[in-house]
């Protein structure tokens, strides 16, 4: 299966044209072919969330994608989202909180936090525990996590 | 490409449940169909009578589809469960489907709704009940050179009630056994009904033995107590690493009691 | 010294500068890092526990595209000495030698067997399965009990049984105060055997240059010193040649402490094939061949007199290892401190404890956050709830009678300790107020009555940390127990820190810049913490047992103010000053009585720097200044602590929700509350997952048959509870900064706490559980509902 296709495609606002082989996976490409290594590998079957990037304006699992897959597409990382200035409060209360401990999760999380926020119109707790169920943290107990998204959906007016 | 490949091809569509598999080195196909650029296959449209969800409608897409809501509530209850936010984003519920995995939400409301799968290959179309698409442990009524194409629902008449649970040990993972059912209502009582599990057998079942205790039962009460007394009878429950095949008959009857008890404030 | 006349910021909650480019996507954990021409590692492994090799043929896959060389564990047994992990203290302890991959027999499922080079990992997993191995099949040992027995078969031939260790302590008479006690309390303990799951799997990248015979080591891992010296050792390097560079750690937790086959093996690789060779564990090789942790079978009775005095503990703890001794460390430390901390927070006159650490044909077990603790504070703290149920006692109040008494302190433990002062009387009222105890316990009577089981579980725990070097030096370890910290002040005025403990997120870096800031005077932003690089950093113990802060902030403390002296001692010639009359604050030269700025510290160090003609002949200014620190007072840092868990369990389902958990800690000073908390928290959430969720399950052919994350459960955000952590701070006597090891503390008492959680929710159901993980299963069949 080492089959090669041409791919076009826009990341982070730039565009990267690439020979990829048809098996290589999104995320392994990110890190590997373009040195985006933000985004982390912590499982391969789509059970821990560290892979997790932005596909077409949606949180993807980028170990569950092929590389080929994003042709044509727009693909963006923790670090285009970062620079974007996207998360800057969220990252503010993360820091400010110590919602990260190791931080191999923390790229999985901001993201996932930020569809989150960005799609409701109103947030509990226990809401917030429900939409980052998908991402795996071993360092901090996920109070942390919990609470600088709270803050932030406070500073939005839309925390309950 | 199916037609030509056969069984050395796997369709890839969301990805959700192939790639673990592939990057696990569990199957090793020969080639692999994307079908995500098929445009055509992905949508909801409804009529008088059908609601129609092509396979390749990305479950994140029918959650927030307000005709679901509307007509399909049952699957609109069912999602929230189904893995979490960014599977489906991306997943698709032909992918659920054709996958079969008997502890999947999709087939099982599938099921309960009378869901028909239409089927499409280089040879034709054909249509298959959801009663009879789902054979056994991952596998269906699909021939290895058919493609899932599109799922019809005919839509319930207002008088339709329906109810979803699903026991699992954490929020988005495989159910350990779950319940879709739905049925119709007339002066309170139970006129109709569907009563499907998942997680209990190789495919989703539905229950004939428990719908018939609850369309004579004098009160949902009695009818959920003679429901759950069908199962010892009617389920051989699979055992493995978490649950034994006994503790998941008791959580049947126990789920199937709680998902029943969802029709307390419409009937007597 | 108190917390409050420490400086600030020692005592301030400063978020952590290291947390920032990882918050941008800009960490560098070791599978970010590529070196030129690097080769990928993949390891074939042993799919059987026990078994012969007969032979490998390896033709297939040398063919493969992309390979660059297939070798053998016989081949790398060749680069490298054997080694074997015994623990001196501990009397008879016997070790098998270890290779790092199969020479003749494999002993484990995953144990490393042949090692594919190739030009990607992708094409180095394809190779590996083209190799083909025969095996012949061995009966295996599985079961720790039926392993200690004479029908077991023997793993390892010279040590002619599977007991790498047999011991006891006691004090007192235990079957005498166990006859004549009103009541016993006795039970069997079961407990899961599970493991670390650090997110980021181990990885390493090893550069060998063959010119220099140098080994330079990426690698994820908690003990660069340590690795540097074990290296160099097994393979003949010169340890000046050798480096160990651990940059950002995705988690660790005790997992990444050791030596592996593998990462030993991967260094030989490089050599070999002469290019930097990378290997990084996916989930299920990690699942798989990290140190396991917690396999204990445990027998214990606790004796009570009719006024719900404790009068003797027995324990007997059948503890299975798996198929080698950890290196360097040996395997003992869990069952080490089931040995000698059962019962450690009661005063109890008899006491009798029995070790019995077995081999098995499984993965090896290591130390994994809080090491042993969790299954002493079980083992104990159910017993006690038991009791307390048996003789009507309120169990906060048995608790109450039988602490060892605030007055008798310093207390010779029935373990062997010494305890200085425990704040246990302490914790316990303040816990009891925070939790609203009596609120509660009306709260789960009332809903008792309309069918809701909810339960309070209570775990009290005496907690070791900060291992020095009685423990592991005199044990033969080469484990270094001390720890230093190189602090430089660069010329304008910024200082830089080299400690030798390491950070993987546990926030150790800030301790130590915190200590520097307020002992130096200067600002916490202008101190940059570097850590973790065996080659910059002075030679000691790493990350390990909770001494990053403790061990670490001691050395650091102490370098901080030797710079501070010798800062002074050239301010003061500048200033034509006395340097008892100077001080440094907030980063400027002081006068100590009014503070009065004199001159800045950057203007000092441009001085001492680059314009020395301005000073005395016979001043030599240093400005770079190393300190380090050892424990001597006392082996270990003893602490304490108390977990509440709130539960509701459905009785129908087993299912059980978490509805709060708190701890009251008593950790001495702490350098930054947050960050303390924070360790607490993710400690206590992984005691949960301990208690409720994780389990490594083999089947009956020894397979591994958890090998994914969704077989093996960890604890994901919907199901736990906000936790509420309150302090105690009694200052570590001896120490300037008065810190005590925090680390651990969640998880030596959480799964206790949630364990008598539930059996109180199903007390008056009359079922008790004493294994965990308690699956709903489990609690069914404990309630009778599953036949």
């Amino acid at each position: 299966m080492d089959d090669c296709a041409d791919i076009s495609l826009t990341v982070n606002g730039e565009r990267v044209t690439r020979r990829v082989r048809a098996r290589t996976n999104l995320v392994d490409f990110l890190r590997d072919d373009l040195a985006l290594t933000g985004s982390h590998v912590g499982c391969e079957h789509g059970v821990c969330g560290a892979c997790t990037v932005r596909v077409d304006g949606r949180i993807t699992r980028g170990c569950l994608m092929l590389a080929v897959q994003a042709d044509g597409a727009t693909v963006e990382t923790i670090e285009g989202r970062s620079d974007g200035g996207h998360l800057r409060d969220l990252q503010q209360e993360f820091h400010q909180r110590n919602a990260l401990q190791c931080g191999f999760c923390t790229a999985g999380m901001l993201l996932t936090a930020d569809e989150l926020l960005s799609q409701s119109a109103s947030l509990t707790r226990e809401g917030v525990r429900e939409h980052l169920s998908g991402n795996f943290c071993r360092c901090t107990g996920y109070q942390p996590i919990i609470d600088a998204i709270m803050a932030v959906a406070e500073k939005r007016g839309i925390a309950r | 490409m199916l037609a030509e490949h056969g069984a050395d091809a796997r369709i890839l569509a969301g990805g959700q449940s192939l790639m673990p598999v592939l990057n696990l080195r569990l199957a090793n196909p020969a080639v692999l169909v994307d079908i995500n650029p098929v445009a055509e296959m992905a949508g909801i449209s409804v009529d008088q009578s059908t609601v129609r969800i092509g396979a390749l409608t990305r479950y994140r897409d029918i959650q927030d589809s307000p005709i679901i809501r509307q007509h399909l509530g049952l699957i609109a209850d069912a999602l929230p469960f189904v893995a979490h936010a960014a599977i489906r984003n991306r997943g698709t519920i032909g992918g659920s489907l054709a996958t079969a995995d008997p502890a999947a939400e999709m087939p099982a409301c599938c099921l309960a709704l009378d869901a028909r799968m239409i089927l499409e290959s280089t040879r034709g179309q054909r249509t298959v009940p959801a009663d009879g698409f789902f054979r056994s442990t991952f596998e269906t009524a699909l021939e290895p050179d058919e493609l899932l194409t599109k799922i019809e629902f005919p839509i319930a008449g207002p008088d339709w009630r329906h109810a979803f649970a699903e026991f699992s040990r954490r929020h988005g993972d495989f159910a350990i056994v779950g319940a879709a059912a739905r049925a119709r209502l007339n002066a309170r009582r139970f006129a109709d009904i569907r009563v499907v599990m998942f997680g209990v057998a190789d495919r989703p079942l539905r229950i004939d033995a428990a719908e018939k205790a609850l369309l004579s039962a004098a009160n949902l009460k009695e009818g959920i107590a003679a429901a759950q007394a069908t199962l010892a009878k009617a389920l051989e429950p699979p055992s493995d690493n978490q649950t034994s095949s006994e503790a998941r008959l008791h959580l049947a009857r126990v789920l199937l009691g709680r998902a029943l008890a969802q029709f307390d404030d419409a009937v007597d | 010294m108190t917390q409050s006349t420490l400086p600030q910021p020692i005592g301030a909650s400063l978020a952590r500068p290291r947390a920032r480019r990882i918050l941008e996507g800009r960490g560098r954990y070791t599978d970010d890092i590529v070196l030129p021409r690097m080769a990928h590692a993949v390891f074939v492994r042993s799919p059987h526990p026990h078994a012969r090799l007969v032979s490998i043929d390896a033709e297939a896959a040398k063919q493969g595209e992309g390979v660059i060389r297939v070798i053998t564990g016989k081949e790398v047994a060749e680069h490298t000495q054997s080694y074997s992990a015994v623990h001196e203290l501990f009397a008879g302890m016997r070790a098998p030698r270890q290779w790092p991959m199969v020479v003749d027999v494999a002993r484990f499922q995953g144990e490393p067997v042949v090692a594919v080079v190739a030009d990607t990992r992708a094409h180095a997993e394809d190779a590996a399965e083209l190799v083909v191995i025969e095996w012949e099949p061995l009966d295996a040992v599985s079961d720790g009990r039926f392993g200690m027995t004479e029908d077991a078969p023997v793993i390892h031939a010279e040590l002619g049984s599977n007991i790498a260790y047999q011991g006891t302590v006691a004090t007192g008479d235990v079957d005498a105060a166990v006859s004549k006690s009103e009541h016993v309390i006795g039970g069997e303990f079961r407990f899961g055997r599970h493991t670390g799951v650090a997110l980021e799997p181990r990885s390493i990248v090893a550069d060998y240059q063959a010119a220099d015979r140098a080994l330079t080591v990426h690698q994820s891992h908690q003990s660069p010193s340590q690795q540097q010296d074990i290296y160099s050792r097994l393979l003949g390097l010169d340890e000046n040649k050798v480096r160990v560079n651990t940059p950002d750690v995705g988690g660790a937790f005790g997992i990444k402490q050791q030596l592996y086959g593998d990462e030993l093996a991967t260094c030989i690789l490089s050599k070999i094939v002469n290019r930097p060779v990378k290997f990084v564990a996916d989930r299920v090789e990690s699942l798989s061949t990290d140190i396991h942790a917690r396999d204990h079978n445990v027998r214990a009775r606790l004796a009570v007199d009719r006024d719900g005095r404790f009068t003797g503990l027995d324990v007997d703890d059948c503890f299975g290892v798996g198929a080698y001794s950890q290196y360097p460390r040996s395997s003992i430390g869990e069952g080490s401190h089931v040995l000698r901390l059962s019962g450690a927070a009661y005063a109890l006159e008899a006491y009798r404890s029995q070790l019995t650490m077995v081999l098995q044909n499984k993965n090896l077990v290591g130390h994994y956050r809080s090491v042993g603790h969790p299954i002493a504070v079980a083992v104990t703290e159910s017993l006690v709830d038991q009791a307390a149920r048996k003789l009507g006692i309120d169990p906060l109040e048995i608790r109450r009678r039988n602490y060892i008494p605030d007055n008798a302190y310093p207390y010779k433990s029935h373990g062997g300790f010494v305890f200085d002062a425990l704040s246990q009387h302490a914790c316990l009222e303040k816990f009891a107020k925070l939790v609203r105890y009596d609120e509660r316990r009306a709260e789960q009577e009332a809903l008792r009555k309309s069918g809701i089981y909810r339960g309070i579980g209570i775990a009290s725990f005496v907690e070791l940390s900060g291992t020095g070097p009685e423990y592991y030096g005199k044990g033969g370890a080469r484990v270094s127990a001390q720890d230093g910290v190189h602090v430089k002040l660069e010329p304008s005025g910024k200082v830089r820190c080299f400690p030798s403990v390491s950070d993987q997120g546990q926030g150790t870096d800030n301790a130590i810049g915190q200590v520097v800031a307020a002992v130096l005077g200067i600002p916490f932003d202008d101190v940059s913490v570097i850590s973790g690089d065996s080659e910059n950093a002075p030679y000691g113990g790493g990350a390990w047992a909770s001494r990053g802060a403790a061990m670490g902030g001691e050395a650091a403390y102490r370098a901080a103010e030797a710079l501070r002296d010798n800062v002074l001692l050239v301010a003061a010639s500048i200033l034509q000053a006395r340097p008892s009359d100077l001080a440094i604050r907030n980063g400027a030269i002081v006068n100590a009585a009014d503070g009065t700025e004199r001159m800045t510290i950057a203007e000092t160090a441009r001085i001492g720097y680059f314009r020395q003609d301005l000073l005395p002949p016979d001043l030599q200014p240093e400005f770079s200044v190393v300190r380090h620190y050892v424990p001597r007072r006392q082996p270990f840092v003893i602490s304490n602590g108390i977990q509440g868990s709130y539960v509701e369990v459905d009785v129908e389902t087993g299912f059980v929700t978490l509805l709060e958990h708190v701890v009251v800690h008593d950790a001495g000073t702490l350098i930054n509350p947050m960050i303390a908390e924070g360790q607490i928290r993710g400690g206590v959430v992984q005691g949960i997952g301990a208690a409720l969720y994780e389990e490594i399950l083999y089947g009956d052919a020894g397979e591994l048959t958890t090998g994914t994350l969704a077989d093996y459960l960890v604890p994901m955000s919907f199901e736990m509870p906000d936790i509420l952590v309150d302090h105690v701070n009694v200052p570590l006597a001896g120490s300037i900064l008065g810190a005590k090891g925090v680390g651990e503390a969640g998880t030596a008492g959480s799964s206790a706490a949630v364990l008598n959680a539930v059996n109180d929710a199903l007390a008056p159901l009359g079922a008790l559980i004493t294994q965990i993980p308690m699956t709903p299963e489990r609690i069914l069949r404990a309630l009778g509902r599953v036949p």
